[in-house]
């Protein structure tokens, strides 16, 4: 087992092992290989199936992909008609992409820790983190996208002069003004920053938990990981779920004008 | 754990799908969820539509059963007067058809009745003038008689 073949490096030797990325190039212009594949060809995957679906689609009785799919567009549709009551062609398309990206990223956890790094190294990779979200460089990827929409949208709703008003003016009035514009500042900033290392974080540590039962004995390990990956079932669902809403909330909150 | 040009790159990744799932996979999907819950709502107005029109239509057909029921009994009533009234005319008809034969008869029996008399009467004139045939020759006389006889064949 695995256990054995680091036992040369120790139980940390492993665990840096397998948090440790592909990477490729030196300081910012390093590329994390794994994590680009692994959400490329998830992404993929995503685009796939929901291609053949939207290709097959007829308004008559659905065949299996198109009910699967349509029910995730229902799913995503009422929630988006839930929180969002502007019109946007790209809200919705955008929370379903969202939810459908991170819940793959997230779904890479249930694959048993090893199996993918030791082919991986069957083939002569070095360093393999298969679950990008656990890659910080993916969570806020989105969400410095999402922000940058939440900016886009501010401004162009609510005019740039606007804009610059609530973030003056709100929520204590003009004589309160550096206090307003501070507290605006942080709470735009901690969209994005909350949004990216909540999933970070959860995925991180749900991963290192996995990593640290695969150290333990091999009888041991079912007990503890059977349990544990069921239970992630639910985390990796529920990320996606929260990371889709707030997404949505925070868009409908740069729609609303004051 | 750092921030690096990963970033970029995964929100090239973002945008794209992002952009495509837009562009190519909502639309479809959700015209067809919108199509076919339109479909769905016109069959079950539909629906309704065909039941209100049955309870009509029972209703119509009530209605009709009704008059045609009404109809019936109509006829039936209709039919049973004109019968009484055909039994009453050939009653009548009847009555007249035996009076003329009666009178026609009573006119032939009188007729023969004549007739009979006169071939009676006939009869008796034949039979006095057979009578007085034979009073007379019993009664001739030559004799007496000779000089009428003469008489007469003289005047020839």
């Amino acid at each position: 087992m695995a256990t054995e073949v680091h036992a040369a490096e120790g139980a940390t030797g492993y665990i840096i092992h397998h948090l440790t990325p592909l990477h490729f190039g030196e300081g910012f212009w390093t590329l994390h290989l794994d994590t680009l594949f692994f959400s490329a060809f998830l992404g993929g995957l995503f685009i796939w199936f929901f291609k053949t679906a939207a290709e097959k689609a007829t308004s008559g009785v659905p065949g299996l992909v198109q009910n699967f799919a349509e029910m995730l567009i229902e799913f995503v549709d009422s929630q988006v008609k839930d929180s969002f009551h502007g019109k946007s062609k790209l809200i919705a398309p955008l929370a379903l992409t969202i939810f459908c990206w991170v819940f793959l990223f997230n779904f890479m956890d249930l694959f048993p820790v090893d199996i993918l790094p030791s082919i991986g190294s069957a083939m002569g990779i070095q360093y393999l983190r298969v679950v990008p979200s656990t890659d910080l460089n993916a969570t806020f990827a989105m969400s410095i996208s999402v922000f940058c929409l939440i900016i886009f949208y501010s401004i162009k709703i609510k005019g740039p002069w606007g804009f610059a008003k609530e973030l003056m003016f709100q929520p204590f009035g003009p004589w309160l003004l550096p206090f307003n514009l501070l507290l605006k500042l942080v709470e735009e900033i901690a969209k994005p920053i909350s949004l990216a290392l909540r999933l970070f974080g959860n995925l991180y540590a749900g991963e290192l938990i996995f990593i640290l039962i695969a150290l333990l004995p091999w009888y041991i390990q079912p007990v503890l990981s059977f349990p544990w990956a069921i239970f992630h079932i639910l985390i990796i669902t529920l990320q996606a779920f929260i990371f889709m809403v707030l997404t949505i909330v925070y868009l409908s909150m740069a729609h609303e004008d004051h | 754990m750092s921030i690096n040009f990963t970033l970029i790159g995964q929100m090239i990744t973002f945008a794209l799908l992002v952009w495509f799932t837009m562009k190519y996979i909502w639309p479809p999907l959700f015209d067809s969820l919108e199509e076919r819950k339109k479909k769905i709502a016109d069959g079950l107005a539909a629906a309704e539509k065909g039941q209100e029109e049955i309870l009509l239509a029972e209703k119509r057909a009530k209605v009709v059963l009704k008059e045609a029921k009404e109809q019936s009994s109509e006829i039936v009533n209709l039919a049973q007067k004109r019968a009484n009234e055909i039994v009453e005319e050939s009653k009548g008809s009847a009555k007249k058809e035996g009076d003329r034969l009666i009178v026609a008869a009573k006119a032939q029996i009188e007729q023969e009745i004549q007739q009979a008399k006169e071939g009676l009467r006939q009869e008796v004139a034949s039979l006095a003038l057979s009578a007085a045939e034979q009073i007379l020759s019993a009664e001739i006389d030559k004799t007496r008689h000779q000089d009428i006889i003469s008489k007469v064949s003289n005047q020839l």
